[in-house]
């Protein structure tokens, strides 16, 4: 690569055109195209000689940065007056201009008017240059300090987990070609004996420094709320050990916090967890396929727990997966191994198929699809059959819903268009028809959002149609859902944290406030609710704290309720005033906005469709 | 054990003398690249010297050789001819021109040379060989002057056939390839000074396209630490351009230095013989010099750790003089230390674990250093009251100081300057670790104090008439309580300041800059005293002295110099280097000074005499700067970065390797790889702060500062 870049130094020349330009600047109309030739090669020449000069004083300046004030000090060697007014630190301000055939840069001098300046009040004041000491290192031990740099990247990491034997430095690569020529040096040098050996990094153990003791106690209480220390500790020291014991217990609640605990863990920029997955694994997995995860399973969400883990499961799929562990395919045969018996229980069942919906279409296509017909025959059975328990029911229920959910949108992609019930009957059995109805949803879907795309700004009646469709889904067939946990927003996309629909809470309802951040960190604040008996009561006191801290930046309409669907159309009229760059303002404003608006409006919406709180939409009184 | 400051990015060591003060080399490359090495000098081990006792004389006649061989076979004579015989040549031709005729006829006559010597020249510019002649006198007489540009071009007028070029160059090429592998590595030297030198043959004579493709063809089999230099040269397209271009004046002033062994060399002269090869063979004789050894050819390592340089390695000759590396010892602290030692002793109450440290302290500083200069070899100004107590707080610092080892690694403390807008250029803190000051782009010097004690100025002299001046506390009444601060700007420079140092009695700061001048300030009254001009171009770096009164300085210009405080001019003027000087440093014993330069020399001067004592060579790097350790105390070279990183390396490590290596084939170089796990004991990640300084405190904890840019 030296060469390539060595064969073009050669012969960089300037065209001579510039030249000409420049003559005709000066008011030299009529040059020879020799002269042309002659002088821009002597000024690429001199360029060079300079560029180089200026390159020396960058390097004595301790930058990596070429300045202007580089440039006026290679001139000032040279003895030629320096190029003034280029005294910008950040560009050079040069614009670019072309027509006629001809391009130019050229340096725009704006007409100042004086008042102006004088009129616009001071920008702040400079900070004057200060000294500040911190520990970079207690005896071989970088502490882990905010001046400090975090210990090591993800890449790093991953670098360093899987290919430990070559473990990459910084800087190092790009020292590749000096080392490589010299290298035989050090081999003399040391007789070789340090050739063979290959020096593996001794682990590390990072202290925790009081302030992330404090830090890591703050974080813990924060999320398990009332709960006791102990747990806590236990949620520290492993996950596993912690959904062991709440498995046991039941105890629902505690089990969402653990995923919740295990996504932001995986969520981290700066931890790579390739090597404790044999200690989260087991856990989520759990908490995808346990018979029972709650003391009250008819009443109980705890399918959001499951869809919720099954995500987490397929992220680290997605993320952790290599040649060498296998992740994916071992998963998958656990799940199909279970979901194939016979005697699994609905639960576990509904568990298995989230845990393979999740993984991708693909896996959908090849395990799901070709056992949807028996599939929907035991459903027929339990559903139409006598009836056995109210579990059993549900269960059936939900496991339907969730094949309709992701089948549905797979079945579209790769069936032809037109969606015949017979023929549908015929390739998938009982659920057949349901999946036809699904599928032609999803197309409508698809193509009315790929008119969205094109448009360029988004009204205010998108979010309607989320909510219709969303009621328009199963939740007819089994009647009023049992008011249930929202489906954590957050986990269906990670860039963005999506605005949760509000829910109903019940008298006794548990509350439990999750935090989700996203990189963004914009953070949405939503209310889940549990609740242990079915009311019809809407409620919406459970606003989100964002709505009111919305109110300054954004005028409410009235009426349109404090939940967050109320909000939602409110952001978009932000967007509409901005319609010149509706997806950067978008960018921008959930940047300021505590509840962030997802990107893209409609696949949100579509989300929620899929998702298993609508009932808690058709409640709501809007 | 003592570190003295080093600058910036990359470190290279070399240790010149066996039990000596091994020298520091700092080296830089763009872009954050990191090579470092160690080099030993073999000059003081005769017997080691795998070379033999070769003079450098044989090396000489030697390359003369074939060319008297060679008129025999040849028709050409203007190529044949001997160095001699152009001399003689020349020398009758200007006698011919000045109408000396009978002069003419007497040299003719005493030299035997034929009658028609003359006119078999015509092909050849008579000006050209004159001026080669020329050349060779400035070289021989006056060493290292420049002389005139027209002149040391015109050596290139020499014609040949520029389409042949190319196949000159690659039969060499194929031959090198084909010869045995012993020879190969050093054969291979040869590839890059006669690319240069064809290159800019063919650019002188206005062979435009034929040197573009020769550099397209060939740039790019040249070893990598040449990169900066072809990039130079690759912007030279006309004959126009070489004049005033400095790195082409390199090239044509001083002769590319190779060493070879005899076989190989016999080899390249055979192959050029019979190939007839004359433009070649005529650049060999005319711009290389060729040091010719007996013995085993190099390997390819063995030849990597000495050349890189701009002008090849270093001449035998250069490295032979004997230098006095010991340190001075320093007697009279001795009798009030033990003192001064008791009395903190039974303050603190811990006298017994302590004296006896403090005994091998005096003991070790009693006998005198065999390789020590003597104490008076140059005048070095007398301790003052002051001063010695200053080393005494020194001598009981330092029984504090931690031992450090691989196992016991230092702590670092980062000192970050917070909105310097990428403007900090230059580091320095105070031996005693109680100052630090900064040079910035922006022209201004800035000093901190890091103690909790405040930065006062002297007060004016109206006010100081009115103190007592026989109170005992008149040092403390003559502050002016009123300007305590804890940092002060110094104003006066007008440029940025790349170079500064405290002086070690910590009432001078020195700082060099961009417009040329030294400047020293007082640090009582904080202000300039004095400006010390001298280089016109921008100083790059300057450093106090470590027995003050002296320093040096060295910039753009290639000459290093000497001060004094108290002369405007400077006392020595060290010539030599090809390109700038980055960096200056002083011996600890004060006698020498060692410079690097982006001409990948360091170059080591003897401050009493202002020679040349110890040219290195071998760094593949621009080298940014350098500092002096002692050895047989575990050595740590901390190296400091673009990259943001702080990194540890274990030195004694490094140097016990070399000592257990055989020396006949040593190559004098320790490479400090960034890989090499075995040495590099520790890398800190700073936050997006380069770091520019290092500095160990006295009782060993380092430290480091450097620009925090968001």
């Amino acid at each position: 690569m030296a060469e390539e870049r060595r064969q073009k130094q050669c012969s960089v020349v300037l065209p001579t055109e510039s030249m000409k330009a420049m003559a005709e600047s000066v008011g030299v109309g009529q040059l020879q195209e020799d002269s042309c030739v002659a002088l821009s090669e002597e000024v690429s020449y001199r360029i060079k000689e300079i560029a180089q000069d200026a390159l020396k004083f960058m390097h004595h300046g301790k930058r990596r940065k070429l300045t202007t004030s580089d440039v006026d000090n290679a001139l000032k060697l040279k003895n030629v007056e320096p190029l003034y007014g280029f005294q910008s630190q950040e560009f050079i301000p040069f614009r670019f201009a072309s027509g006629g055939g001809r391009e130019l840069h050229f340096y725009e001098e704006k007409e100042v008017d004086l008042s102006d300046i004088i009129n616009t009040p001071l920008p702040r004041v400079p900070l004057d240059v200060s000294l500040k000491a911190h520990w970079l290192s207690i005896e071989g031990m970088q502490p882990a300090i905010p001046e400090n740099p975090p210990p090591a990247t993800k890449e790093q990491q991953k670098s360093e987990s899987t290919e430990p034997l070559k473990v990459v430095k910084p800087g190092q690569e790009e020292e590749g070609t000096i080392q490589n020529k010299t290298q035989g040096t050090t081999a003399t040098d040391g007789k070789g004996k340090e050739k063979g050996m290959i020096r593996l990094k001794p682990r590390s153990t990072h202290e925790l420094s009081v302030e992330q003791q404090l830090y890591y106690k703050e974080i813990t209480e924060a999320c398990v709320g009332s709960c006791e220390a102990k747990r806590a500790v236990c949620l520290f020291y492993g996950d596993s050990e912690g959904v062991r014991v709440n498995v046991v217990q039941n105890n629902l609640a505690l089990l969402i916090y653990l995923m919740r605990m295990v996504k932001a863990l995986m969520d981290n920029p700066t931890l790579y967890l390739e090597k404790y997955l044999h200690e989260l694994i087991p856990a989520v997995v759990t908490c995808i396929v346990s018979k029972q995860l709650c003391l009250r399973p008819d009443v109980d969400n705890h399918w959001a727990l499951r869809d919720f883990a099954a995500r987490l499961m397929a992220q680290s799929c997605k993320t952790f997966s290599t040649t060498t562990n296998n992740i994916q395919s071992r998963i998958t045969k656990t799940f199909t191994k279970s979901w194939l018996d016979d005697k699994t229980q609905w639960t576990t069942r509904y568990g298995c198929i989230a845990g393979l919906a999740e993984l991708g279409p693909d896996v959908i296509k090849t395990l799901i699809l070709p056992r949807l017909s028996v599939e929907g025959a035991r459903i027929k059975a339990v559903m139409e059959g006598p009836v056995v328990s109210n579990i059993d029911k549900i269960g059936a229920d939900h496991v339907q819903s969730l094949l309709l959910k992701h089948c549905a949108s797979v079945i579209a992609k790769i069936r032809p268009q037109p969606d015949n019930v017979e023929q549908y009957r015929s390739d998938y059995g009982y659920l057949g028809p349901m999946l036809c109805s699904h599928v032609m949803k999803a197309r409508t879907q698809a193509a009315l959002q790929a008119q969205q795309v094109n448009r360029t700004t988004l009204t205010i009646t998108q979010p309607r149609p989320t909510l219709s469709v969303s009621q328009s889904g199963l939740s007819g067939s089994s009647g009023p859902r049992t008011p249930s946990i929202i489906k954590v927003p957050s986990s269906l996309t990670l860039m963005s944290p999506r605005p949760g629909t509000p829910s109903q809470p019940s008298p006794p309802a548990t509350k439990y406030i999750v935090m989700a951040t996203s990189a963004g960190a914009a953070s949405t604040q939503q209310v889940i609710t549990l609740s242990s008996s079915q009311t019809a009561s809407p409620v919406t006191s459970t606003v989100p704290s964002a709505s009111s801290t919305l109110q300054p930046l954004v005028k409410l309409e009235s009426g349109s309720g404090t939940g967050l669907t109320g909000s939602r159309p409110l952001q978009k009229y932000i967007v509409v005033s901005l319609p010149s760059s509706a997806s950067s303002s978008l960018e921008n404003k959930s940047s300021v906005l505590p509840t962030s608006i997802s990107s893209t409006q409609l696949e949100a919406g579509m989300k929620l469709d899929r998702s298993e709180s609508p009932g808690a939409s058709t409640q709501s009184p809007h | 054990f003592k570190h003295s400051p080093i600058r910036s990015a990359h470190v290279a060591w070399s240790v010149f003398s066996f039990f000596g003060v091994f020298i520091l080399k700092m080296a830089a490359v763009q872009g954050g690249l990191v090579d470092a090495s160690e080099e030993k000098d073999i000059k003081t081990e005769p017997s080691s010297d795998g070379c033999g006792n070769n003079d450098t004389n044989d090396a000489r006649p030697l390359s003369t050789s074939p060319g008297s061989n060679a008129p025999g076979g040849n028709a050409k004579t203007s190529s044949g001819s001997t160095e001699e015989q152009q001399t003689l040549l020349a020398v009758l031709q200007f006698l011919k021109k000045n109408n000396l005729t009978e002069s003419v006829e007497i040299l003719r006559r005493e030299a035997g040379l034929p009658e028609d010597s003359l006119d078999l020249k015509v092909g050849v510019d008579a000006s050209a060989l004159l001026s080669r002649v020329l050349i060779v006198s400035h070289l021989t007489a006056s060493g290292e002057d420049q002389p005139d540009v027209n002149v040391v071009l015109s050596a290139y007028s020499q014609q040949g056939d520029p389409a042949l070029y190319e196949t000159y160059y690659s039969g060499l090429k194929r031959f090198i390839e084909t010869v045995l592998d012993c020879h190969r590595a050093e054969l291979s030297q040869v590839f890059y000074p006669l690319f240069v030198h064809m290159y800019l043959e063919l650019v002188y004579n206005n062979h435009e396209n034929e040197a573009k493709s020769f550099f397209e063809k060939f740039s790019g089999d040249q070893e990598c630490y040449y990169e900066e230099d072809l990039r130079v040269l690759s912007s030279l397209t006309k004959k126009e351009h070489m004049r005033g271009n400095e790195t082409l004046l390199d090239f044509r002033t001083s002769k590319f230095v190779l060493r070879i062994s005899r076989d190989s060399y016999q080899l390249l002269k055979r192959h050029l013989q019979e190939r007839q090869n004359n433009q070649i063979w005529n650049i060999i004789q005319e711009h290389l010099y060729i040091d010719i050894f007996d013995g085993m050819p190099r390997s390819k390592s063995q030849i990597d750790a000495m050349s890189g340089s701009l002008a090849g390695e270093a001449k035998r000759d250069a490295n032979k003089s004997k230098v006095y590396y010991g340190l001075l010892k320093e007697p009279e602290i001795e009798l009030p230390l033990d003192d001064e030692d008791e009395e903190a002793e039974n303050e603190e109450g811990k006298p017994k674990k302590k004296k006896p440290k403090k005994d091998s302290m005096g003991s070790k500083s009693k006998k005198q250093d065999p390789n020590a200069p003597s104490q008076t070899r140059i005048p070095l100004p007398e301790l003052k009251d002051s001063d010695k107590l200053d080393k005494i707080m020194y001598m009981k610092e330092a029984t504090k100081r931690i031992r450090l080892g691989p196992e016991t690694l230092p702590s670092i403390c980062f000192y970050s300057f917070l909105n310097a807008y990428q403007g900090l250029t230059a580091v320095d803190l105070t031996d005693d670790s109680s100052l630090i000051a900064g040079g910035f782009a922006d022209s201004t010097v800035r000093v901190w104090c890091v103690t909790p004690k405040k930065l006062r100025k002297v007060k004016s002299a109206a006010d100081l008439n009115l103190i007592d001046k026989e109170s005992d506390d008149v040092l403390e009444r003559i502050m002016d309580e009123k300007t305590a601060s804890e940092s002060k700007i110094l104003y006066g420079h007008s440029g940025p300041v790349y170079g500064i140092s405290f002086s070690p009695d910590r009432n001078y700061l020195l700082s060099s800059s961009e417009d040329g001048t030294v400047r020293l300030w007082s640090l009582q009254t904080f202000t300039c005293l004095v400006g010390y001009k001298g280089h016109n171009y921008p100083v790059w770096d300057t450093q106090f002295s470590p027995h003050g009164y002296y320093f040096v300085s060295g910039g753009h210009d290639r000459v290093a110099r000497l001060w004094a405080t108290d002369h405007y001019q400077p006392l020595r003027m060290f010539a030599g280097h090809l390109a700038d000087i980055t960096c200056t440093r002083f011996h600890p014993n004060s006698n020498y000074v060692a410079t690097g330069s982006s001409d990948r020399t360091i170059r080591l001067w003897d401050v009493l005499t202002g020679n040349c004592v110890r040219i290195f060579t071998g760094l593949l790097c621009r080298i940014h700067a350098s500092f002096f350790i002692q050895p047989f105390i575990y050595g740590f070279a901390p190296k400091c970065s673009m990259d943001n990183t702080v990194r540890l390396w274990d030195s004694m490590k490094a140097f016990d390797d070399l000592e257990t290596d055989d020396f006949t084939a040593a190559t004098g170089h320790i490479h400090l790889q960034d890989n090499s796990q075995e040495l590099l004991l520790g890398t800190y990640m700073s936050k997006s702060t380069p770091v520019i300084h290092l500095h160990f405190t006295r009782r060993n904890l380092l430290l480091a500062a450097g620009a925090y840019n968001p």
